[in-house]
């Protein structure tokens, strides 16, 4: 066990499957000298090379679709976009291409990649710094999307993901980068696309993954010492849900509230609330409860706090779910 | 010599430094000639090169405090751009009023040029609004982010231009980096298809963050554009004004109908690229040191004493106007106001939308709760 940063996790992830697997390559802007804008590949050209640690020219469309080209040659590429706004160049190749070619050749073609993406707001950052677009990735089929919350998930997720034979969207919460923890290199985590109860509670269920995980874990907290109590599942897979898990909270607490960083619209938790209404129809209690991100582009630094769900609001979420008096208690829709 | 004579050259014999470039003032301030290009500047005079350097000057001094503002916890974030601060000023001050321009974040100097208010340069990157100003008050786009995005607007602007028959020009400026991206060479494409009056001004600061531009470019970038049919410059844009002259042929040109020019501003940034980068990384201090010695202000002070147009008299003039000009400047930021909470909802779209009525009022009345 050593105690690492959560970016510091996912560059040892990145090393050691660097060290297990020759045909894991690394590509993305500033990945080499700089080691990343967040220093997540610090070191990693220096000790593997630059054949496979690559910067590459400032392209996305150029990054995604060379790695396809990599991966049918049987490489196994790790890109990196450099903030969430940036994949949008490259969103053509992702969804149209890497989505598509292991369907599209009868399961011939293997397309092993990883795409990297430090997402989310938080950090005071200048406009398309700041974007949640998983839920693109979660409705196009052939993709897989993940997001850590913790330094231990961070370095074993990126871990499976890296060795996963399908295509995996990895989120990495930006804001938490800097967030410690112990994390245990040959510990083998959950298998891809389950879900986590980190705190166990019987009055609610709060679901979340990313970013927020730890800022519902406070709620959490503050919600305790009123006597209500929430348990605290982490998705960490978005595409697929473990609805499973969700379920078995649900059927236990009656009660269902979702929060991400992401706009509300079309968004995950829609999907959520919809099917978890569809499975736990009769245990539930109340009308799931979305606290999101509004609809609006990510605002301006000063205007983020407004924005981004904090503790305060997934409270009045949880007092929604309870029907206790929150802020749309006689409030006409 | 009377400062109203046009800015000749003195020693025609002079061998340029680097010949793959236009070059009319070198590193020691000599003004050399070149038949292509002195016509372009004949008119200048010593008093207008004067009053370039005033710029240079202020760009450098706004440049520095923003910096400032950024360490002191006032701005979240700054691009500088020193070093670059010829190229952007020999290119935007040959621009009309209705030309237009197409940025990216570093282009302070051509906002400044354009009359973009000061406070309005930091507002964004202050981080209490989206854009800073009302492009169509100043012929120029807020700055894009995402790179090389803003050079195929230009082109459809400029494509719109030449459709109303105005002879206005509009100008993407962007990075060396920003080459390798889709969207630049699809801009090339569909200028040089719809011979549109546009300037591709790619400002060739050596660096896209870490990466040098070796790696975006195996050959010089004004090399490229005429495999797309497009004529290209490559001039020194440590040189106001080469840029000037070269800025210049692209606008005639594409005023009178002859479309598209791609202009390679050879530079270099001399700082971080923003202020959260940390070139020691990545920088060879020896490269930087060689640079240093091509700055782009020196090479026009020393000309103009050697002119003797430029007196210690004036000098301090022009610092104390850049001083003034800072100290606006650093109260225009300061005096920023904290967006109104609600304004979150604002602009999002032009009319009435339902969801976002929606949303906005739920979080009023959400607002409200805390104030009981
Ligand atoms: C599409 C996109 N990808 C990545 C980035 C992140 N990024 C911001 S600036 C930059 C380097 C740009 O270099 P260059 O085009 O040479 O312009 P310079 O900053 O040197 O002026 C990068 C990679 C971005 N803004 N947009």
């Amino acid at each position: 066990m050593t105690e690492l940063t959560l970016a510091k996790a996912l560059g040892s992830g990145l090393r050691r499957a660097l060290s297990d697997d020759e045909k894991v390559v690394l590509l993305g802007e500033d990945i080499g000298k700089l080691g990343g804008v967040f220093r997540v590949t610090d070191g990693l050209q220096r000790d593997f090379g630059t054949e496979r640690v690559m910067d590459t020219p400032l392209a996305e469309a150029g990054i995604i679709g060379m790695a396809v080209g990599l991966a049918f040659r049987g490489y196994r590429p790790v890109c990196e976009i450099q903030f969430d706004g940036f994949i949008y160049p490259g969103f053509d190749q992702i969804v149209a291409q890497v989505a598509k070619l292991h369907y599209r050749t009868a399961g011939n073609v293997r397309m092993p990649l990883t795409i990297r993406v430090p997402y989310g707001g938080g950090i005071g950052a200048v406009e398309h710094h700041s974007e949640s677009p998983e839920a693109y990735f979660a409705h196009t089929a052939g993709l897989r999307v993940v997001t850590c919350s913790t330094p231990q998930d961070a370095h074993s997720m990126l871990r499976e993901a890296i060795a996963s034979d399908d295509p995996v969207l990895f989120f990495e919460p930006k804001r938490r980068y800097w967030t410690k923890g112990d994390v245990d290199e040959d510990a083998v985590g959950l298998p891809m696309g389950t879900a986590r109860v980190v705190v166990e509670g019987t009055d609610v269920t709060l679901v979340t993954y990313g970013p927020l995980v730890a800022t519902a874990l406070d709620a959490a907290e503050a919600a305790a010492n009123e006597g209500i109590s929430v348990e605290v599942v982490d998705l960490r897979s978005l595409s697929p849900v473990d609805f499973d898990t969700v379920s078995a909270s649900v059927q236990k607490t009656g009660r269902l509230v979702i929060t991400h960083e992401a706009s509300e619209s079309g968004g995950l938790g829609a999907e959520i609330a919809a099917t978890l209404t569809d499975r736990c129809f009769y245990y539930l209690e109340a009308a799931p409860v979305r606290i999101t991100g509004f609809d609006v582009p990510y605002p301006p630094a000063k205007l983020e706090e407004h924005f981004l769900p904090d503790l305060d609001r997934i409270l009045d979420g949880v007092d929604r779910a309870l029907g206790r008096v929150n802020s749309l208690t006689g409030w006409s829709a | 010599m009377s400062t109203t004579v046009p800015v000749k050259a003195q020693n025609v014999a002079a061998e340029k430094p680097n010949p793959e470039f236009v070059q009319l003032l070198n590193a020691e301030g000599t003004r050399l000639s070149d038949d292509t290009y002195d016509p372009w500047v004949s008119d200048v005079t010593g008093d207008q090169l004067a009053s370039l350097y005033e710029d240079l000057i202020i760009v450098r001094r706004i440049d520095t405090e923003a910096t400032a503002l950024q360490r002191q916890g006032e701005l979240g974030l700054w691009p500088p751009l020193f070093g670059q601060e010829a190229a952007q000023v020999g290119s935007a001050r040959t621009l009309r009023p209705d030309d237009f321009v197409f940025s990216s974040y570093r282009e302070n100097a051509v906002a400044y040029c354009r009359g973009v208010a000061l406070q309005d340069l930091v507002r964004v990157w202050r981080g209490t609004a989206a854009s800073g100003w009302d492009p169509f008050s100043v012929g120029m786009a807020t700055p894009a982010v995402i790179i090389g995005a803003q050079t195929l607007h230009a082109t459809g602007y400029a494509v719109g231009c030449k459709n109303d028959g105005v002879d206005s020009v509009a100008v993407a400026y962007f990075g060396d980096g920003a080459t390798s991206e889709g969207d630049v060479s699809e801009a090339m494409i569909f200028a040089a298809s719809f011979n549109a009056p546009v300037i591709f001004f790619c400002q060739n600061n050596q660096w896209a963050i870490s990466e040098p531009v070796g790696l975006q470019a195996q050959r010089p970038i004004a090399e490229r554009a005429p495999g797309f049919g497009i004529p290209s410059i490559r001039v020194d844009g440590n040189d106001v004004l080469a840029v000037m002259a070269a800025t210049r042929s692209a606008l005639d040109r594409a005023r009178n109908g002859g479309g598209p020019t791609f202009i390679e501003a050879v530079t270099y940034r001399r700082g971080p690229h923003t202020t959260s980068d940390d070139p020691s990384r990545y920088v060879d201090p020896v490269v930087a040191k060689e640079w240093e010695a091509r700055d782009p202000i020196a090479r026009v002070e020393a000309f103009l004493r050697s002119e003797g147009i430029l007196t210690d008299e004036l000098a301090a003039s022009i610092q104390s106007r850049a001083d003034q000009v800072a100290a606006e400047f650093r109260h225009g930021c300061i005096s920023l106001q904290n967006p109104e909470p609600l304004s979150v909802f604002d602009n999002v779209y032009a009319t009435e939308h339902s969801g976002i009525a929606r949303q906005k009022s739920q979080y009023k009345a959400y607002l409200e709760g805390f104030e009981k």
